[in-house]
C-alpha cells in the first residue's frame, strides 16, 4: 500500500517542459489515429468508443454540477432529446446529419433552460427531484407517442452521417468522429475553465450571496450552465443515435442517469481530467470484469457511498491538483 | 364513477402518506433527503413475502416481523451511508452517498432475489358493493391499517417523550443536544419509525397489486416524495396530507384523461407546487440565513 502511495506521490511531481508536452501531444495523435489499424478488433474499437462517449456526456454533466453546482438527476433526458430530435429530424425531413444536430443541440438548450427557470430558487435536493421526474415524463412519452416516436420498439435503421458526400460508416470511421469530438469537448471546456464566463460560474457555485454582492446575475450564469450541458448532452444524444442505428425508450433509464452521476462524482466534479478518467474507468472496467457484470451496479452504488465517505471530491479533483501545484511550487 | 376514482385515490393515497411520513421526518430532522427510502421497503417487503410463501409464517407476525426488518435496515443505511460523512459540502455529499446508497440496494436485491416479478397476496382479495362502489377486502384492510399506524404515530409525536425529542431535534438539533438530548439516536429511531410505516407500507402495495419486484420503490417512492413536498416537507400533516392529495389526483388523471400518463400526474403537480409555493401546502417558510 505504501509502495502505491510513493508511486502516486511520484507521478504527482512529474512536470513537463513545453517541448515535451508538445511531444507528448503529438505522440497522443499518432497514438489515436494508429489505434483502429492497430487493433483489428471490432468489440476493443466499440469499447473505446464508448469510453470517449461517456467521457464527453460526463464532461457535459459535470459542467451542470461541478462547475454550475446543480444536481442534475434528468441528464438522461437531455441526451435522449438530443437523439430524439436529430433522428426524427433525419427520417421525417431527410435532413443532413449536422444540420439536424444543430438544431437538435438549439433545441434541447432551450429546453434544458426553461427546465431549470421554475428551480432557480431551490435548493439542491429538490432540483435532483424535479430533473428525475422530468426524466420520467420523458420515458413516459417517449413510449407512449407511438406516431411521433414509434413507442416502446422504438427507431431503427438510422441513417449514416453524411459529410461532404462521403458517408461515416463502420467502426474505425466512428472511432475517429468521437475523438474529433472529445479533442473539442475537452478544448472547449479547457477554455471554458479558464474564462471569465467560467470562472463567474463557479463563483456563483460557490457562494451566490456573495457573487450578488460582487455584481454577477446569478440566475444568468445557473441557466446558461444547465443551458450549455444540456446543448453537450444532446450532441452525444445524436452521435449515439447514428452510431447504434437504432434508439428506443430503453436507452434513456433513469440507471444511465445515475451512471453519468457516478462518473461525475468518482472522477471529481469540476475536473477535466477527472471526467474523462471517471468515465474510461467506470466503462472499461465493467467489460474487462465481464464475469462480474451482473455486480456492476451493485459496485456503483457502494462505490458512490465509500467516495462520499474517503473522498468526497472525487478521484482527481480541482481541489487536490490546486493543492498539489502550491506543494511543488513550496518546495521549490 | 367519480366516486369510486375518488375512493381508490383515497386508497393508494393512504399507502403514499405512509412512505412519504419517512422522507418528510428524516428530512425534518436532518435536512436530506432520504433517497434510499424507497428501496428500504422494497427490500422489506420482500422479506415478507419470503416470510409467506416459504416459510408460512401468520400474517400478523409476518407483517411485524417484515416492518421490524425494515426498521433495522433503515437504521443501517443511516449508519453507513449518512453517518460518517463529514464533508465542507455536506448537503451535496449525502445526496450522492444517498444515491449510491439506493443504487446499492436495488441492485443486490436484483441479484439476491432475481429481476422478475413475484406473486404476494395472503389478505381476503373479496370484493363488496357499498352504495354502488365496488370495494375490494383489500381496499379495506389498506383503509384499516393506515388509519391505524397514522394514530399511532400521531401519540408516538405528539404524546411522548421520545416524539418531543424528535420534534426538538427538527426545530434545532444543536439547541437539542444542548438540553440533554442523546440525538445520535433520535435520528437512529426516526430512520426506524420511517422505515416500519414503510414496510407495512410495502406489504400492502405488494399485496393490493399482487406483485414484488426490484424496481418497485422507484416509482413508490417518487410518488411519496412528490406528496411530501406537495405537503410541505418536514411536515408530519403536511406529508399524510399531501399522500392522499397525490393518490386522488393520479387516480382522477388515470380515469379522466389519460391512463398512459398516470405515472406523470404526480411529478407534474410536483413540479407546478414547487413553482407555485416552494415551501409546500402545510410547510412553514424557510429562510436561508447567511
Amino acid at each position: 500500500m505504501s509502495k502505491i502511495k510513493e508511486l502516486i506521490n511520484k507521478i504527482k511531481k512529474i512536470r513537463l517542459s513545453k517541448m515535451q508536452k508538445l511531444v507528448a501531444l503529438i505522440a497522443l495523435i499518432a497514438l489515436i489515429v494508429a489505434f483502429p489499424y492497430m487493433v483489428n478488433d471490432k468489440y476493443t474499437i466499440h469499447v473505446f468508443i464508448l469510453c470517449a462517449m461517456y467521457a464527453c456526456l460526463t464532461l457535459s454533466l459535470n459542467l451542470i454540477i461541478g462547475w454550475s453546482g446543480q444536481f442534475s438527476l434528468g441528464h438522461v433526458c437531455f441526451y435522449g432529446m438530443g437523439a430524439y430530435v436529430t433522428t426524427l429530424l433525419m427520417m421525417n425531413f431527410g435532413m443532413n446529419f449536422f444540420l439536424a444536430t444543430l438544431i437538435s443541440i438549439v433545441f434541447t438548450s432551450t429546453f434544458a433552460m426553461l427546465l431549470c427557470l421554475p428551480t432557480l430558487k431551490l435548493r439542491g435536493d429538490y432540483l435532483a427531484v424535479i430533473t428525475l421526474g422530468f426524466g420520467e415524463v420523458f420515458r413516459l412519452f417517449l413510449t407512449n407517442e407511438v406516431d411521433l416516436t414509434k413507442g416502446p420498439a422504438g427507431i431503427p435503421s438510422i441513417p449514416d452521417p453524411v459529410i461532404f458526400g462521403y458517408a461515416i460508416k463502420g467502426k474505425q470511421a466512428y472511432f475517429y468522429f468521437i475523438m474529433i469530438l472529445l479533442v473539442a469537448f475537452i478544448a472547449f471546456m479547457k477554455k471554458f475553465n479558464n474564462s471569465g464566463f467560467g470562472m463567474a460560474m463557479m463563483t456563483v457555485n460557490e457562494d451566490d450571496i456573495a457573487a450578488t454582492a460582487i455584481g454577477l446575475n446569478t440566475k444568468k450564469y445557473k441557466l446558461l450552465g444547465f443551458g450549455i450541458g444540456g446543448g453537450m448532452a444532446a450532441l452525444m444524444g445524436s452521435f449515439y443515435a447514428v452510431y447504434m442505428g437504432m434508439i428506443s425508450p430503453t436507452s434513456f433509464a433513469y440507471a444511465e442517469s445515475i451512471k453519468m452521476v457516478s462518473m461525475v462524482v468518482l472522477g471529481g466534479m469540476g475536473s477535466i481530467p477527472g471526467s474523462i478518467l471517471g468515465a474510461f474507468l467506470l466503462t472499461a472496467l465493467p467489460e474487462l470484469l465481464r464475469a462480474f457484470s451482473e455486480y456492476r451496479m451493485v459496485l456503483y452504488g457502494a462505490l458512490m457511498v465509500v467516495m462520499m465517505i474517503f473522498r468526497p471530491e472525487g478521484m482527481w479533483s480541482r481541489a487536490s491538483r490546486l493543492k498539489n501545484e502550491y506543494k511543488i511550487k513550496a518546495e521549490k | 364513477m367519480f366516486f369510486q376514482h375518488l375512493l381508490n385515490g383515497l386508497i393508494i393515497g393512504g399507502i403514499y402518506a405512509m412512505v412519504a411520513l419517512g422522507y418528510s421526518m428524516v428530512y425534518g430532522v436532518l435536512q436530506i433527503v432520504n433517497w434510499a427510502h424507497a428501496d428500504v421497503l422494497m427490500f422489506g417487503t420482500f422479506i415478507g413475502m419470503l416470510l409467506a410463501t416459504f416459510l408460512h409464517v401468520p400474517v400478523i407476525a409476518m407483517v411485524l416481523l417484515a416492518a421490524l426488518f425494515t426498521a433495522i435496515l433503515g437504521m443501517a443505511v443511516e449508519r453507513v451511508a449518512y453517518r460518517p460523512i463529514k464533508s465542507a459540502n455536506r448537503r451535496m455529499a449525502v445526496l450522492v452517498s444517498a444515491l449510491g446508497m439506493s443504487t446499492f440496494l436495488q441492485n443486490l436485491a436484483q441479484l439476491v432475489f432475481g429481476s422478475g416479478t413475484r406473486q404476494f397476496k395472503v389478505f381476503d382479495t373479496n370484493a363488496y358493493e357499498i352504495g354502488g362502489m365496488k370495494i375490494t377486502g383489500m381496499q379495506i384492510l389498506i383503509l384499516s391499517v393506515t388509519a391505524v399506524m397514522l394514530l399511532i404515530l400521531y401519540i408516538m409525536v405528539y404524546r411522548t417523550k421520545l416524539g418531543i425529542a424528535m420534534r426538538a431535534c427538527s426545530v434545532s438539533i444543536d439547541n437539542a443536544k444542548l438540553m440533554g438530548i442523546n440525538t445520535n439516536m433520535i435520528i437512529s429511531g426516526t430512520f426506524g419509525v420511517g422505515a416500519f410505516m414503510a414496510g407495512v407500507a410495502g406489504i400492502l402495495v405488494g399485496n393490493y397489486y399482487n406483485a414484488v419486484y426490484p424496481t418497485m420503490g422507484y416509482l413508490l417512492g417518487m410518488k411519496a416524495f412528490a406528496a411530501a413536498i406537495l405537503g410541505g416537507i418536514g411536515s408530519i400533516p403536511g406529508a399524510v396530507f399531501g399522500g392522499f392529495i397525490i393518490g386522488v389526483i393520479e387516480s382522477l388523471g388515470a380515469g379522466y384523461i389519460s391512463s398512459a400518463y398516470r405515472d406523470a400526474f404526480s411529478f407534474l403537480v410536483m413540479i407546478l407546487i414547487l413553482i407555485i409555493r416552494p415551501a409546500g401546502l402545510l410547510g412553514a417558510k424557510h429562510i436561508d440565513k447567511v
